[in-house]
């Protein structure tokens, strides 16, 4: 194991999400120490105790809930060391059918997905460019890359979160900030937990965690988690939309 | 679609998995009186893990929670397998008290099915060494108990497959070990009489098993080849691993990537054991890695896909070593004459056990694999015949199919563990599929 004190921390907002643990896993196997944020942190406690026990890395915890937009400059400004990367886990699927009637549930949505982890992830990256780099990793979606009937709320989020990130990653270039969405399409976890998904299409947490890594090192800007998923996101995409209004995908 | 190893029977199941002690509360408060069952990683054989209704999933339940490097007492969640002990344990120096004979297993599952080891007629089973267990219950109440906490509850959990409520954590003690290596002696035996004689003259050897020929024939009948083996002192590793002997050499593992077709069991078969029996069989002393010596068939990942669809079984039993001379030899002489070559033979003299649903006790237990089809099963009720006149009993977790009449004569204790698993949990919540099939 390489010393860990010399290298800089891993943030991760939702880290009691599955991909969030997945991926707390990951950068702790590099030696990574880890600031781990959620609603809840006392939630984490074992969590924080099998990443110090397994990979001997420091672990913190912290409060965060990324609705409470306005403490967000106060979470930003309260880290110390500035973290050298950031993951934002955070999302919520949500229901769509409540949503469309209940502009409070579909406010809610938009808020999870987009305006909260954007005002945050916003901060921390002025923060790290101030502070000479780091990365910037936010979890978008498939479901981002074109509205369908059965979640285009959701979809609307994410595909503004990948929009802002895809700003974010072109202000901050010039200022050694790398800005990466991450494009997943089914992962087997809670927010899936019950329905009927399709083996091939369907990843791990665990891939995901892979995928984000891999991304960071390799200076990826947008991945989709399982290659397949770029193909059929290419294909549905490039349908003409008289003949998508017309699909049930 | 679920199903245990065998992939025999496979049900459609709802599975839920909870990620803490909140969800798994729910979860058990939301079964209510259907029922449900825990699963670790789907390791044992048959139906002991499956429940139409709710399946609990502890796959997620993986944390590692505290470790005393002065004692080597492990506390840990119940879903952790084998692999993450051995993965962060080993280059530690510490090693599982007893390991079964593949590391994909979890915890809970191996505290559930009171697995043992190679080391039985020394070191007992899993759960003699460990220390207590949070149970949760179908009222909610999580109850820690161990041997001299709660110790009937503790005793009914061990080999109680799940059915005493679900585990949520537990605190074993390991092994220290000073070497990833295990010095193993091999030897050849030509028939029956001489492989038990070696077992009786191994005892002193931490480790010993047996690979059956079940083949073999007449004057021939039980030849197989014991493997018996000790952990490894620094001074008899490979020169070049002394540095870090705690390494574990990483070793190719191959796929078995779908279902096989039907015929092509054999060449599968064949090709697997004649690797592993190139790697092992050799007679004589060898340093091996502890990896291939433990868990052989663990580097040919997803192999009982190679049983094709329709799946299989392993019919394990243990029969008193008083009867088990006689009673292996019926045995073997049942499976040789109606040509049904298991691939997989497996025999151990297993020492001294007296739990009310734990399947070990002092005598000869054999392992055996066959496909799941119905010549097989009308087969395995002659064998059935020979367990129960010897006085034998079967292992839950590789059963599918046996009845509830061998059951009543194997397990004297089956009437004191149902009083203790009404008693915790009136309302019968935990129950399996086994369960009941068993009405255990
Ligand atoms: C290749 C191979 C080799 C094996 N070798 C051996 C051996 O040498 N010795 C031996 O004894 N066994 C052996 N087994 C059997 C295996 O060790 C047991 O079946 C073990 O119980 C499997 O653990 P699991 O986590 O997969 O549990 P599962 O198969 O998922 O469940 C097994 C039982 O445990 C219960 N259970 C699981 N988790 C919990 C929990 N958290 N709380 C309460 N109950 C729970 C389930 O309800 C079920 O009744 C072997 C199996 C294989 C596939
Ligand atoms: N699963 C999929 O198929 C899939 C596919 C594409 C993209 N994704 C995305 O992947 C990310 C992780 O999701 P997951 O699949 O791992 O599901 P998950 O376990 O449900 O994770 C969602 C996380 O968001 C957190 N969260 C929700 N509202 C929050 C708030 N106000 N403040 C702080 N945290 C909040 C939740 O926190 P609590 O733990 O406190 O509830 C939870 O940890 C999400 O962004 C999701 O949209 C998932």
């Amino acid at each position: 194991m390489s010393s860990p004190e010399t290298k800089s921390p891993v943030l991760i907002l939702g880290a009691a999400s599955d991909i969030g643990r997945a991926i707390a896993r990951r950068y702790a196997e590099t030696g990574r120490p880890l600031v781990l944020a959620a609603r809840d942190p006392e939630r984490l406690e074992p969590d924080a105790a099998d990443l110090r026990l397994r990979f001997g890395v420091a672990v913190e915890l912290r409060a965060f809930d990324v609705l409470d937009i306005t403490g967000h400059p106060a979470f930003v400004n309260g880290l110390e060391p500035v973290p050298g990367t950031v993951v934002c886990t955070v999302g919520l699927l949500g229901d769509q059918a409540a949503a469309e009637r209940d502009p409070a549930a579909l406010e809610l949505i938009v808020a999870t997905n987009f305006t909260g982890p954007g005002v945050a992830l916003g901060l921390l990256a002025d923060r790290m460019a101030a502070a000479g780099g780091g990365t910037v990793i936010g979890i978008g979606s498939v479901a981002g890359d074109r509205g369908r009937a059965s979640n285009y709320i959701y979809g609307a989020a994410k595909a503004g979160l990948a929009a802002f990130l895809s700003g974010l990653r072109n202000r901050l270039y010039a200022k050694e900030v790398h800005v990466v969405t991450v494009k997943p399409g089914f992962v087997r976890t809670r927010m899936t937990e019950g329905m009927a998904l399709p083996a091939l299409l369907t990843a791990e947490p665990d891939e995901v965690a892979r995928a984000v890594m891999r991304a960071e090192t390799r200076r990826q800007d947008v991945v989709y988690v399982r290659s397949v998923w770029r193909l059929v996101m290419a294909v549905i995409r490039m349908l003409p939309e008289p003949v998508f209004k017309r699909t049930r995908l | 679609m679920l199903s245990g190893w065998g992939r025999y029977p496979r049900i459609d199941c709802r599975v839920v998995t909870p990620r803490d002690e909140g969800d798994a509360a729910a979860a058990v408060r939301a079964a209510g009186n259907s029922g449900l069952i825990a699963r670790g990683n789907g390791r044992s054989y048959g139906d002991a893990a499956l429940n139409r209704r709710a399946t609990l999933s502890m796959l997620r339940f993986d944390r590692l929670l505290a470790f005393d490097p002065e004692t080597g007492r492990l506390t840990c969640e119940a879903g952790v397998l084998l692999s993450d002990i051995l993965d962060t344990f080993v280059p530690r120096g510490w090693f599982p008290a007893v390991t079964p004979g593949t590391r994909f297993v979890t915890v809970g599952g191996a505290i559930a099915a009171d697995v043992h080891g190679k080391n039985h007629h020394k070191d007992g089973s899993f759960v003699d060494h460990v220390d207590s267990l949070d149970l949760l219950l179908e009222d909610g109440r999580v109850i820690t108990c161990g041997p001299d906490r709660e110790p009937e509850l503790f005793t009914a959990t061990r080999g109680g497959m799940g059915l005493t409520g679900t585990i949520l954590r537990a605190t074993l003690r390991l092994r220290p070990i000073t070497t990833a290596w295990i010095r193993q002696e091999t030897v050849r035996a030509p028939d029956l009489d001489t492989i038990m004689g070696l077992f009786e003259e191994s005892v002193d050897w931490t480790y010993t098993v047996a690979w059956i020929d079940c083949l073999a024939r007449s004057a021939r009948l039980g030849r197989s080849l014991l493997f018996r083996g000790e952990h490894a002192e620094i001074e008899e590793v490979p020169a070049d691993r002394r540095e870090r002997p705690l390494a574990t050499p990483r070793h190719r593992t191959i796929s078995v990537p779908c279902d096989a077709p039907p015929g092509v069991l054999n060449r599968w078969t064949v090709a697997a054991f004649n690797a592993i029996y190139y790697r092992l069989g050799t007679p004589g002393t060898a340093i091996v890695g502890a990896w291939p010596f433990f868990y052989p068939l663990d580097s040919l990942l997803d192999w009982n896909r190679i049983y094709g669809g329709a799946g299989f079984v392993q019919y394990q039993c243990v029969l008193p070593k008083p009867a088990s001379a006689v009673g292996i030899r019926a045995l073997l002489e049942a499976v040789a004459r109606a040509g049904r070559g298991s691939f997989l033979a497996v025999l151990k003299l297993l020492g001294k056990q007296n739990e009310l649903m734990a399947f070990p006790m002092e005598g000869y237990t054999l392992a055996l694999d066959f496909p799941a089809n119905a010549p097989t099963f009308s087969f395995l009720n002659e064998l059935d015949a020979i367990v129960a006149d010897h006085g034998g009993r079967l292992y839950l977790a590789k059963d599918a199919r046996m009845g509830t009449g061998l059951l009543h004569r194997g397990y004297p204790g089956l009437a004191a563990f149902r009083d203790i698993r009404v008693r915790w949990n009136p309302a019968g919540s935990f129950r399996s599929l086994q369960a009941e099939r068993l009405a255990l």
